[in-house]
């Protein structure tokens, strides 16, 4: 390398006028360059790492954080862990339950963990609810023919396994749940039985409609992009603030009137009866269901395809496509190999940001979704509001983002950052 | 079939148009021979760059016909007529390399990989840029692009080649080296040049013709030395080199010239060249390098009092700015000899020149 070959030996380094090594007097000459730089993006630093960074992190340490349990009945917790799972525990491991339920009780948190085993073991919240209440008047034991008479599945193994694994203060459990695998009454890690398997089937919905989002984007927004680059001014920036004005529209309003134009009793559908396209007893169903998340969201992120699109396009000279004719390729040829070559980096940004913008999407296909058109972020969403679940929540979400990162790293050795242009 | 002594270009009756109101090419006219060096030059603006867009396709005429080798091509293709053009920003292609680049018009032909590759390096040879053939166009200099861009444009053996300001970009000295490549290129090769500028030196140096544009029509279409030596009219004469204008009216006319009166009084005998009637007001045209100091009477027929105004000293002469006969901005360029006379500022000399060096032109009403 250049560096270490003329790297000076102790006799010849390079001295400034005041005899100081010339490094070092570049050194601080420069600092204060460095400093001010620092402390210009200082502000957004800390904001990021408020707003971002903190969040994302606390998220993803709730996806495996457990505490219900764990908090809630500790020295079960703590003493069930030495259990060997071959047969229903002993009397001593019965006691600390009680004592610990019962302490639960006292601070109003059997709740809690009753919520924490439903997710295992669905049913197991009224047992868990009733042995706390029946406690409360059973000060003394024994217990353990009594808790198994009071409700018969503490006297199944499946029960204590489940709890076993619940109680732990990290579980994988919820990244399990989240690409439909359990922990089975063993404790092996086993399919989610096939009525309860759903975040795979959407995750591999999201990916597909998002490509597909993807892929209208880029269609519709080549040739306005290139008639944006190459019209006039006047015409193009007429052309902009048409490409622009879903952009500053609310989102709100964008989404309703496409629930207007495609609902079913709506003016597509009115349009095409009163024309004959079809009857009106066969209108068809093109909102509420995938076609709306698609048709809705496309037109949304369509901007986001457009302006790096447009951007690029704006750098390639006519004389390019000039040339290539002159040479004596005729107009799709010179497209092909010069034109298109030249606009990938455009494509390549629209691309992925309309792809991740995508991928997230929560509000049109809350709205417009229906069924069909449901989308993984909708279901996070679900978690988060409706069923509390933040652990499957936080387990959904780090799941999308570790697929977003690989398709970033698989698409950064396809096509390659570097050549992607933003404008 | 085709006759050698054909022009291989013509332009009959073409005028062009971009808005239905102002006609930027009026009448246009021009037979280009075979291997020949024509220079279109002029101002910005002037319509020359519209008529080199219009011979290789890209703009439609809008009246006239366009011929090529004694075929109409109004109406084909600008990838069917064959021309080879360089553009005024090389407009090599980014995401190619040299050598893809050069192979680009080959192999849209179909050509096969052996010869193409073959051609490549040839033509690579020819402008001195062999073994660049695998670099992309961003890691060579403004000098080396423009190569590359004159070969591409050659590679593919077109019988004419358009070059639109193609050294524009380059700084002096690589733009007075590239004017002579492209020259002995042209020697070389035989090819048919149609070179549009706007800088008069380079035209000069280049040219078999020059086509002077000015507002939608040629105003003097001759050999360079013609166009300096012999201006049809006023604009040529100021547009071309550097010139001495003084302005009057005509006062005496005889077969080949005129006697004209300035605006200072004086009388001055020129060449007549285009004034038709006494009375007229006529713009005389005059070389500095044509003007004598101490001249006498002997050889000179046009005497004047001068007062020098500025001196300049420029190594090989020394240009004098002078005031006679109500000019104040009257150029004389002084030899540097060893027997050149002292002048200062402020200095009466007496200057003078013949009449065949002065030329009585139309009146030219510009700065």
């Amino acid at each position: 390398m250049a560096v270490t070959a003329t790297t000076p030996t102790a006799d010849d380094i390079m001295l400034d006028a005041s005899g100081m090594p010339l490094k070092q007097a570049l050194a601080i000459a420069e600092r204060n360059k460095r400093r001010k730089a620092l402390i210009m993006a200082l502000p957004l630093l800390a904001f990021i790492l408020v707003s971002f960074i903190f969040p994302i992190i606390q998220m993803l340490f709730r996806s495996i954080d457990n505490p219900a349990i764990h908090d809630n009945i500790p020295n079960l917790s703590r003493e069930i862990q030495d259990w060997d799972e071959r047969a229903i525990p002993d009397e001593a491991l019965f006691a600390i339950l009680a004592d610990d339920l019962r302490a639960a009780g006292k601070l109003k948190n059997q709740g809690k963990v009753a919520t924490r085993l439903n997710y295992d073991i669905t049913g197991s919240r009224s047992m868990i609810t009733q042995t706390a209440r029946k406690l409360k008047k059973k000060t003394e034991g024994p217990y353990k023919d009594w808790f198994i008479g009071l409700n018969e599945k503490w006297g199944e193994m499946r029960t204590w396994v489940a709890l076993k694994k619940a109680s732990q203060k990290y579980t994988a459990s919820f990244y399990l749940n989240s690409i439909d695998m359990r922990y089975s009454e063993t404790g092996k890690i086993v399919a989610q039985p096939e009525e309860r398997q759903i975040y795979l089937t959407l995750f591999w919905r999201t990916f597909y409609i998002s490509i597909a989002i993807t892929l209208i984007c880029v269609f519709l927004a080549y040739p306005i992009s290139f008639l944006m680059a190459t019209l006039p001014v006047r015409t193009s920036n007429m052309l902009m603030i048409l490409v622009l004005l879903p952009f500053w529209t609310s989102l709100l309003v964008r989404t309703t009137s496409w629930i207007v134009l495609l609902q079913t009793q709506g003016t597509l559908n009115d349009l095409m009866v009163y024309f004959g396209f079809i009857d009106d007893e066969n209108r068809i169903q093109m909102i509420y269901n995938m076609t709306g998340t698609i048709v809705a969201m496309s037109h949304i992120l369509l901007p986001f395809m457009v302006l790096p699109l447009y951007s690029v396009m704006k750098t390639i000279p006519p004389s390019y496509m000039r040339a290539a004719r002159s040479l004596g390729a005729n107009q799709a040829y010179a497209f092909y190999k010069i034109y298109l070559p030249l606009t990938i980096p455009g494509v390549a940004a629209g691309s992925i940001l309309v792809f991740i913008l995508s991928v997230g999407y929560y509000i049109t296909p809350a709205l417009v979704g229906g069924r069909t058109g449901q989308l993984i972020s909708n279901f996070i969403a679900f978690h988060m509001q409706k069923s509390l679940n933040w652990g499957l929540a936080a387990a959904l979400g780090g799941v999308l983002l570790a697929a977003i990162l690989l398709i970033y790293l698989a698409y950064n050795r396809i096509i390659g950052i570097d050549k992607m242009k933003m404008g | 079939m085709i006759d050698t002594n054909d022009p291989l270009v013509r332009f009959i009756g073409v005028q062009k148009s971009y808005d239905g109101e102002i006609l930027v090419v009026k009448d246009f006219n021009l037979d280009i021979a075979r291997g020949e060096f024509l220079t279109m030059l002029g101002p910005s603006g002037s319509g020359k760059t519209t008529c080199l867009m219009m011979l290789a396709g890209f703009e439609p005429t809008t009246h006239g016909d366009i011929m090529l080798d004694g075929k109409p091509i109004n109406n084909v293709a600008p990838h069917k007529r064959g021309i080879g053009m360089v553009f005024q920003n090389y407009a090599l292609f980014p995401h190619m390399s040299v050598a893809e680049n050069l192979a680009f018009p080959l192999e849209v032909r179909g050509m096969g990989k052996a010869e193409t590759e073959e051609k490549v390096n040839r033509a690579l040879d020819m402008v001195q840029l062999g073994g660049f053939g695998h670099r992309r166009p961003a890691q060579l200099s403004g000098g080396q692009q423009q190569r590359v861009a004159v070969a591409r444009a050659l590679v593919f053996d077109p019988q004419l080649v358009l070059m639109d300001e193609p050294l524009g970009a380059l700084d002096k000295q690589l733009r007075e080296q590239m004017q002579y490549e492209i020259k002995h290129i042209h020697e070389r090769l035989g090819v048919t040049v149609v070179y549009v500028t706007h800088d008069q030196s380079e035209a000069l140096t280049m040219s078999n013709r020059i086509a002077v544009f000015e507002d939608g029509i040629v105003q003097q279409l001759a050999a360079p030395a013609d166009l300096y030596e012999k201006p049809d009219n006023a604009f040529v004469a100021q547009f071309i080199g550097e010139n001495n204008r003084l302005n009057g009216i005509v006062k005496e006319i005889s077969d080949d010239t005129a006697t004209v009166e300035l605006d200072s009084g004086d009388m001055v005998t020129a060449v007549r060249i285009n004034v038709s009637q006494v009375g007229e007001r006529s713009t005389l045209s005059l070389r500095p390098e044509r003007v004598q100091v101490n001249a006498d009477s002997t050889d000179f027929n046009n005497i004047f009092d001068a007062t020098v105004r500025e001196l300049i000293y420029l190594g090989d002469h020394i240009r004098t700015r002078v005031n006679v006969c109500g000019n104040d901005e009257f150029i004389i360029k002084v030899p540097n000899s060893s027997n050149v006379a002292h002048m200062s500022e402020g200095e009466t000399i007496k200057i003078g020149w013949k009449t065949n060096d002065c030329r009585a032109l139309d009146f030219y009403e510009g700065l």
